[in-house]
């Protein structure tokens, strides 16, 4: 991804989230991954100053207590945390979900593809499109959290 | 089979238009293209009952009597097309233009560059991205093998 700030992984499902960190090792991603179970859990992550904002955030969209639609009309409202760029990751082919995600500003909606090489071609791509791809900063961060990012990511 | 929906860019320079025409032409994009020239432009067609809603929207930022930011602000206003994916093309590195925008959600904001292999291949990076998002479809291998 463009920096080196950590991507945000939204993913009930533990096996789910074990191929999106085992996709992201083998295309020697460096961002680290925080993964968080539900909407709920991740706006507490989100909310809290001493954690550094991520560069972008992936989500599932079935998830218990808080899913990812839910989750996106809170973050999607919350000032400090509408600009970082959300992609939803679903097995959902819905157009209804589609659509209703993209209004709510979400930055790609992709669905997950069975076959593991696949899915791996499909991370390659969004790591490709968000490396590319310019962000604002986050002006909320402390100049020591930066600094910190910065000395995590160095390969 | 859908219709396949257009790619709408907006786009004041004549150059830069042509360059991104190019592009799509190279990697053998199949969506139409629909190219308006400034944001009035963009906004009369979008609003026209006959126009089809775009996949996608690639969008500058500095153009006359409708800027890219004001754009987007009447089209995130609006229920009918406040889901259309926007990517920012520009040259514009302003900070303040990366916050403006991605306040209104655009889904992307490329710097252009001014090698066209160089663009090429973003433009390839973007067409990948929004091919997976379902939105974008390339010609087929043995489409290409033909032609």
């Amino acid at each position: 991804m463009r920096d080196c700030k950590p991507i945000l992984l939204l993913e009930d499902d533990t096996v789910d989230a074990m191929t999106v960190k085992r996709a992201l090792k083998d295309l020697k991603v460096i961002n680290p991954l925080v993964r968080v179970g539900n909407g709920e859990e991740a706006l507490v992550y989100l909310r809290d100053d001493n954690n550094i904002k991520p560069c972008v955030i992936l989500l599932d969209l079935n998830m218990p207590k808080m899913n990812g639609i839910e989750f996106l009309r809170v973050a999607k409202a919350d000032e400090k945390l509408k600009r970082i760029p959300a992609i939803v990751l679903t097995t959902s082919k819905d157009d209804q979900d589609r659509l209703q995600t993209f209004r709510l500003n979400v930055s790609g909606f992709i669905v997950k593809p069975v076959d593991y090489i696949k899915f791996v071609e499909a991370m390659r791509i969004i790591d490709l499109y968000w490396t590319l791809s310019e962000l604002p900063n986050s002006e909320q961060e402390s100049l020591n959290a930066n600094i910190q990012t910065d000395n995590a990511c160095r390969r | 089979m859908p219709v396949m929906k257009p790619i709408l860019l907006v786009e004041d320079d004549v150059v830069d238009a042509s360059t991104v025409k190019q592009a799509l032409r190279d990697l053998r994009v199949r969506n139409p293209l629909v190219h308006k020239t400034d944001g009035e432009e963009a906004l009369e067609y979008l609003k026209d009952k006959d126009s089809q809603i775009p996949a996608l929207m690639l969008l500058d930022l500095n153009m006359p009597k409708i800027s890219g930011v004001e754009l987007l602000q009447i089209i995130r206003a609006d229920s009918q097309l406040a889901n259309i994916p926007v990517v920012v093309l520009t040259v514009s590195k302003y900070e303040q233009d990366k916050v403006d925008t991605f306040d209104l959600g655009v889904a992307g904001y490329i710097i252009k560059a001014v090698d066209y292999d160089d663009f090429l291949r973003a433009m390839d990076i973007i067409i990948q991205y929004w091919s997976w998002n379902g939105l974008v479809e390339k010609e087929k291998e043995e489409e290409n093998a033909r032609l």
